[in-house]
C-alpha cells in the first residue's frame, strides 16, 4: 500500500527515530530494555498520552488550550480535599467528579471561544492563571499528602491488570477511543474539517465554534481524569502540580505532527510524540546526563523536531495566531443556521 | 527632515490618531481603568501616594514592559515570542559567568545585550528562515535557553556583580526617578515614533493584516520578521541587565513565568493577537495599568496566586467586552 505509507511517512519516520533512540540506549544499557523498565516507561508516558490526546482535539480545530496543567491541578485539588476530609468516599464517586469538574473547566473556555468568540490563546492564558490561582484558594496553600489519602484513592492507579498499571491501560484506552472519535463519528470529522478550512467548513454545514467549544469540553473533561490520576499517582496534591506541563503537552503535539495551524495530524503521531519524549526523559538520567541539563537536552530535541516537522508542512500554513473569525471576516457573528 | 516638516507630520498623525476611529478609543478606557485604579489604591492604603511608593511601584512593570514593546510589534506582525524570559534567564546566567571571571561592568552589559540579541536570532532564523511556526519555535527554545541556564547554572546562585553594576537596576536620575523608569519612558517613545510615524510601521501593519498583500505590494517579510524576533530577544538582554542588577544575583527561578505577563501586557494592550492592530501608547498603558493593580493588590496583602485570578480574569474580560459590546450594538442595527 504505497499511498498508505506515503501517508504514514511522519508516523513512521517518528517511530523509527522512537525505535532509534529506544536501541542506542538499550544497547548500552541491556536493562533499559528489560520489561518491568519498559512497563515503567509506558507508566511514566501515560499521563502526557491522556494530556496530548485531549490537547490534540483543541488544536485540530484551530484553537489551542494553555489551561490544560491548571485544570489536573484544580481537578486533582479537590478530589483530594475530598479523600482527606471523606476518606469513605467511594472512587465511583471521586474518578467521575474530576472528569466532571475538568469538563466544566473545559467547557468554559469553550464557550469564551465559541460565543464571545475571544481568541483561545487569550481565554486560556487567562483561565490558565484562574484555574491555578483557583487551586490555592481550594487548599489554602496546604498539601494534601500521601498520608492523608486512603490507600484506595492512592492504589486505583498502581493496580496491576495483566502485569500492566490501570494508568497505562487508561492510556491505550484513551488512544483507541480518540482514534475512534476522529475517523469515525461527525463530530470528530467535523474536528479536521473547522480547523482545516474553516470558511470551507461553514458551508459544510459545520459550526466552527460548536466543534472547537466541543474540543474543549473533551480536553477539559480528559484534564479532569489525569487531574485524579496525577495525585493519586504521585500521591500528592499542591498548588503547583503539573506546573508548565501544558507546555511539554503541545510539544508532545507537534512533535508528533499535530499541525499548530490546525486540520493536520493523526491519533498515532501524537502518541509516538508522546512515547519520543518519554523515552528520552527516562534514557538521559541512565546516560549519566545531569540533571541540570535535561531540560536544555529536552528543549533542544524539541526544536529539533518542529525544525523537521516544518520541513514536511505544506507552505502557506502560516496561520499560528489566526482566529477563525478571520475566514468570515465579511460577516462578523456569521454562522451557519442549524 | 526639516524640524516644521517633522512637527506638522506628528501632528497630522496625532490628529488622524484620535479622529481615526471612534471617541472612545482603547487607551481612552485603559487610562480611565488606570485612574480608578490609583484612586482605589489611594483609598485601600494611606501609604499609596507617597513618591516614594509610587516611585516603588514602577519597578513592577518597567523591565516586563522594555519586553512588551517589541512583544507588541512581533503580535502585530501575526508572530509571538514566548521565550522571552528564557532568554531573560541565559543571558542572566552568562552576565553572572562573566563577573565571576572578573568582567567589568560595561563589558557585563555588553554580554547580557549581545547573548539577548543573539537569542533572538537564534528565534528569528527559525521562524524567519526555517519557516517554523512561531509559537512552536519559541516553546522549543524556551525549553533550551531555559535550560542551558539551569544546565550552566546547577544549583549555584551567580552574585560576585561589581558595584557599579547595580546602578542600572537600582539607580536614580533625578529624585525619585528611577533609571529603568526613564529608560522605559525613552523607550516608549522610540517605540512610538517607529511604528505610528514611519514607513517601517505601516509596512509592518500590512504585514500583520495581510502578510499576502504586504508581500505582493513589496514588504519583505523575512527581514522583517527576522529583525523583529532579534529586537525582542535584545529587549529580553536588556530587561536581564536591568533585573539581574536589581537583583543582585542570578539564580535558576529568574524570571519564572514572566512570558504570559509580558504577552498579558501586549494582548491587554489593545494589540489583536490576529495581528495589523494595536498601538504602542495602548501597551504602555497596560503595563503601567498592570503594575500599579499587582502593587495595590501587593499592598493591600493579597497573596500573589490570587493576584494571578484577577490579572487572568481582567484579561478575559477586557478582551472579551469590546466583542460582545459590538455583537450587541450589530445586533440593534438589525
Amino acid at each position: 500500500m504505497p499511498t498508505a505509507l506515503r501517508r504514514a511517512r511522519r508516523e513512521f519516520g517518528l517511530a523509527t527515530l522512537t525505535l532509534a533512540l529506544f536501541a542506542v540506549v538499550a544497547l548500552r544499557f541491556p536493562d533499559f530494555a528489560s520489561g518491568r523498565s519498559l512497563l515503567s516507561l509506558v507508566d511514566d508516558t501515560a499521563l502526557l498520552v491522556l494530556l496530548a490526546l485531549g490537547e490534540t482535539l483543541v488544536i485540530l480545530t484551530r484553537a489551542i488550550d494553555l489551561s490544560m496543567a491548571a485544570n489536573v491541578a484544580f481537578s486533582g485539588m479537590i478530589v483530594a480535599l475530598l479523600n482527606r476530609a471523606h476518606p469513605d468516599l467511594s472512587l465511583w464517586v471521586l474518578v467521575p467528579l474530576s472528569a466532571s469538574i475538568g469538563a466544566l473547566l473545559g467547557t468554559f473556555n469553550g464557550l469564551l471561544v465559541w460565543l464571545l468568540e475571544v481568541p483561545s490563546i487569550v481565554v486560556t492564558l487567562g483561565t490558565m492563571a484562574i484555574y491555578r490561582g483557583a487551586v490555592y484558594l481550594a487548599s489554602g496553600g496546604t498539601w494534601v499528602t500521601s498520608g492523608q489519602m486512603s490507600a484506595s484513592f492512592q492504589g486505583l492507579v498502581r493496580h496491576l491488570l495483566l502485569g500492566v498499571t490501570t494508568l497505562s491501560w487508561l492510556a491505550l484506552l484513551g488512544a483507541l477511543l480518540a482514534w475512534w472519535l476522529l475517523r469515525f463519528t461527525n463530530a470528530g470529522r467535523g474536528f479536521y474539517v473547522a480547523g482545516n478550512n474553516p470558511a470551507a467548513a461553514v458551508y459544510a454545514g459545520v459550526d466552527v465554534g460548536r466543534a472547537q467549544a466541543r474540543a474543549f469540553a473533551l480536553a477539559g473533561a480528559i484534564a479532569g481524569l489525569c487531574g485524579y490520576l496525577w495525585v493519586a499517582r504521585f500521591a500528592v496534591a499542591y498548588t503547583d502540580v503539573a506546573n508548565g506541563f501544558e507546555l511539554q503537552v503541545i510539544a508532545a503535539c507537534v512533535i508528533g505532527g499535530i499541525s499548530i495551524g490546525g486540520g493536520v495530524g493523526t491519533v498515532a503521531g501524537v502518541v509516538l510524540g508522546c512515547l519520543f519524549l518519554g523515552v528520552l526523559k527516562n534514557a538521559l538520567p541512565l546516560l549519566g546526563v545531569s540533571p541540570f541539563w535535561q531540560t536544555a537536552l529536552s528543549g533542544l530535541v524539541i526544536t529539533v523536531a518542529v525544525i523537521i516537522n516544518a520541513r514536511d508542512a505544506t507552505p502557506g500554513r502560516r496561520r499560528i495566531l489566526e482566529p477563525r473569525t478571520l475566514a468570515q471576516a465579511g460577516t462578523p457573528g456569521a454562522r451557519p443556521s442549524p | 527632515m526639516t524640524a516644521p516638516g517633522a512637527i506638522s507630520k506628528v501632528c497630522t498623525a496625532l490628529k488622524a490618531y484620535w479622529t481615526g476611529g471612534t471617541w472612545l478609543r482603547w487607551e481612552v478606557f485603559l487610562g480611565a481603568v488606570l485612574v480608578a485604579d490609583l484612586v482605589l489604591n489611594a483609598v485601600v492604603s494611606p501609604y499609596f501616594l507617597d513618591p516614594l511608593t509610587l516611585s516603588d511601584a514602577t519597578f513592577n512593570f518597567t523591565e516586563k514592559a522594555l519586553i512588551a514593546l517589541p512583544m507588541a510589534l512581533l503580535i502585530i506582525g501575526r508572530e509571538i515570542d514566548v521565550s522571552v524570559a528564557g532568554i531573560l534567564a541565559l543571558s542572566s546566567v552568562v552576565m553572572g559567568l562573566g563577573a565571576e571571571h572578573g568582567l567589568g561592568t560595561p563589558a557585563l552589559v555588553g554580554l547580557g545585550l549581545t547573548t539577548g540579541a543573539a537569542c533572538g536570532a537564534a528565534n528569528g532564523a527559525l521562524v524567519a528562515l526555517l519557516r517554523v511556526p512561531s509559537i512552536v519555535a519559541t516553546i522549543g527554545t524556551m525549553s533550551l535557553f531555559r535550560g542551558v541556564a539551569a544546565g550552566v547554572l546547577g544549583d549555584r546562585v551567580l552574585k560576585n556583580y561589581p558595584a557599579s553594576f547595580h546602578w542600572f537596576g537600582q539607580g536614580y536620575v533625578i529624585g525619585v526617578i528611577s533609571f529603568e523608569l526613564v529608560l522605559f519612558t525613552v523607550c516608549v517613545g522610540l517605540f512610538s515614533i517607529y511604528l505610528h510615524l514611519t514607513l517601517f510601521g505601516r509596512r509592518l501593519y500590512a504585514l500583520g493584516s495581510n502578510p499576502e498583500a504586504a508581500r505582493f505590494a513589496g514588504v519583505r517579510l523575512t527581514r522583517y520578521r527576522f529583525w523583529l524576533f532579534v529586537a525582542t530577544g535584545l529587549a529580553s538582554g536588556l530587561a536581564a541587565v536591568l533585573l539581574t542588577s536589581r537583583l543582585g544575583s542570578t539564580r535558576p527561578s529568574i524570571a519564572q513565568g514572566w512570558e504570559l505577563e509580558v504577552i498579558s501586557m501586549v494582548i491587554l494592550g489593545g494589540v489583536s493577537v490576529a495581528g495589523g492592530r494595536g498601538t504602542i501608547p495602548g501597551v504602555a498603558l497596560a503595563a503601567v495599568l498592570l503594575g500599579f493593580v499587582t502593587y495595590g493588590l501587593g499592598l493591600a496583602n493579597i497573596p500573589g496566586i490570587v493576584m494571578q485570578i484577577i490579572v487572568g480574569a481582567l484579561l478575559i474580560v477586557v478582551v472579551g467586552l469590546p466583542i460582545v459590546g459590538k455583537r450587541l450594538q450589530a445586533r440593534a442595527h438589525r
